[in-house]
């Protein structure tokens, strides 16, 4: 079986749909390690790839006014028990355009994996990006993954991110995102993360609104059991007149885990406005009363009100 | 035989005596309202029924079906066909209306119970459970998930409040629907447009069961009574 077949194999395990690689209507970037698998782009969209031992660079670029149907497929993944996966990207969005990416991790098997994305992404003017990364990891715990991301919002410019880590051990997880948000420009940032084990998660999110009218929002949604621990921090300044943030952060904690929120708001124009709410500690005992008294166990209940705030 | 006995119970927070030998029957399919002036205890009386954490009589019994069921869990009195809907009933995040009201049987249909609450369906079933829905909609929802699971006894605590004048009729649409069923219903209610459909009605007041009868009787009495907070001295009647 080729490498590629593997990785399509492990994805199509995971519930996501192998035909799209093969649609040519899809754009996608497919790669193992620091090998590139494969690779499609499609009317409207450039991409660059260069492949060496220390990861790999790709540089995409959508063009003025492009408007993508069908999202960009990104799949990337170690195979193997133990290796490493750095890659770099550079993304620019030029002006009017729009389209949706959607990375898949795929680590099925690993013990001692180590997956790094670099990226830098530019929303041009009335662009709009909209990125999911969803991982499926093994049971096994032994993987790093450190996803940083610099992203600048131009004017009118919007970008949606959504982050989620739910099945398998999460290992060592560090997200470090940065945005910037010019003038009337949107930045929205989810990540939902599932705990267990010796999981040890770090979330640290930051929004600069920097343009006038600009908004963000960071919602975070963490559950975490056994023994795991989680740190969420949240920052959004606001430094622009009209500028409007908001910091959500809830966890939920079972058994001996540990599960920190640090939400940071600073405002530096008088005419900016930034709230935060965080909660964090065991299910809501409303929550689980009700769903009990509709006849379900608590272990039930419990579950039914996690795979909630992690939908 | 009657459904639901409380006997003689008695319920202590700390140095407070909420209830002292309160007693109280509900029969098979009977619709019992339940009055009394905020802080009476009428919610707390709800829980010791349903059986919340820390909602253990301190002296008495409760009879569901002739066992004693002081000891069960509130999933365990679920199972038994005890349910309550909540006055300001919780929202959930990421569970549909669809989802919530089929959670405990998948194969009944979601849309007919919205609708005995006063629902459209087609608006609601694929909405979700938190805090977009307004405190009326969340509380017909909870009605309509509430007649979903065909209990035996349900417990409504306020089912009115929060719902405007005009949709009373669905509130009580849905009680005659309990009723059609079969359902006994503990109704704890401070009006008495819902208060006189109940086949009885009783009053608490100081702990104890201090009026019960006829629910217009019942209502009238409440209506008249002189004390604001009783101490024992008004609450006499018999």
């Amino acid at each position: 079986m080729s490498e590629l077949d593997e990785l399509l194999k492990s994805f199509g395990e995971a519930g996501g749909d192998q035909s799209i690689l093969a649609n040519t209507a899809f754009a996608h970037l497919a790669a193992s390690g620091h090998k590139i698998l494969s690779r499609r782009a499609v009317k409207g969209i450039e991409l660059d790839t260069v492949e060496s031992d220390k990861g790999i660079s790709a540089t995409v670029r959508l063009l003025k006014g492009t408007r993508l149907l069908n999202p960009v497929h990104l799949c990337f993944g170690v195979l193997h028990r133990s290796g490493i996966q750095e890659i770099n990207m550079r993304v620019n969005f030029e002006k009017d355009s729009q389209a949706s990416f959607i990375a898949h991790c795929i680590f099925p098997k690993a013990e001692k994996v180590k997956h790094i994305m670099d990226a830098v992404i530019h929303i041009g003017e009335n662009a709009t990006m909209r990125y999911s990364e969803i991982h499926y990891h093994g049971i096994y715990g032994g993987i790093e993954v450190y996803p940083k991301a610099r992203i600048i919002i131009g004017k009118n410019g919007r970008y949606f991110t959504d982050f989620l880590l739910i099945n398998g051990l999460v290992g060592k997880l560090m997200i470090d995102y940065g945005v910037e948000v010019g003038e009337n420009g949107v930045a929205e940032l989810i990540a939902r993360v599932f705990g267990h084990a010796t999981d040890n998660i770090l979330i640290k999110d930051k929004v600069a609104l920097n343009g006038v009218n600009s908004k963000g929002l960071i919602k975070t949604r963490v559950a975490i059991e056994n023994n795991a621990q989680a740190q969420v921090i949240g920052v959004t300044e606001g430094n622009a007149r009209g500028a409007r943030g908001h910091v959500d952060c809830m966890e939920i904690v079972k058994d001996n885990a540990i599960a920190k929120a640090i939400p940071l708001v600073k405002v530096s124009n008088s005419l900016a406005k930034v709230t935060h709410e965080a909660a964090i500690g065991s299910v809501d005992k409303k929550q689980l009363d009700t769903l009990m008294a509709h006849g379900l166990a608590p272990e039930e209940a419990v579950d039914v009100i996690v795979r909630g705030i992690l939908k | 035989m009657v459904l639901l006995e409380i006997k003689s119970i008695s319920y202590r927070v700390k140095e407070k005596e909420i209830f002292s030998g309160l007693s109280l029957s509900v029969e098979p399919g009977e619709v019992h309202a339940i009055l009394g002036k905020n802080g009476t205890g009428k919610s707390t009386l709800a829980y010791l029924v349903m059986g919340c954490e820390g909602y253990i009589p301190t002296t008495g019994e409760i009879l569901f079906d002739g066992k004693a069921i002081n000891h069960l869990l509130l999933h365990e009195r679920a199972k038994l066909g005890i349910t309550m809907a909540w006055q300001e009933p919780v929202r959930f995040e990421g569970i549909s209306v669809r989802e919530y009201l089929t959670l405990k049987n998948k194969e009944i249909d979601p849309s007919k119970y919205l609708e005995m609450a006063g629902l459209y369906p087609g608006l609601y079933l694929n909405r979700m459970m938190d805090n977009t829905l307004s405190g009326g909609e969340r509380k017909r929802i909870e009605l309509a998930s509430v007649v979903a699971l065909d209990p035996r006894l349900v417990i409504l605590d306020e089912p009115d409040s929060g719902i405007d004048m005009l949709s009373i009729r669905d509130i009580l649409n849905v009680i005659t629907v309990f009723k059609e069923n079969g359902a006994s219903v503990i109704l704890i209610t401070h009006r008495e447009e819902i208060a006189i459909i109940a086949d009885k009605a009783s009053e608490i007041c100081n702990g104890k069961i201090i009026c019960s009868g006829a629910p217009v009787k019942v209502t009238q009495y409440y209506k008249t009574r002189k004390c604001e907070v009783c101490a024992g001295e008004e609450c006499t009647f018999v």
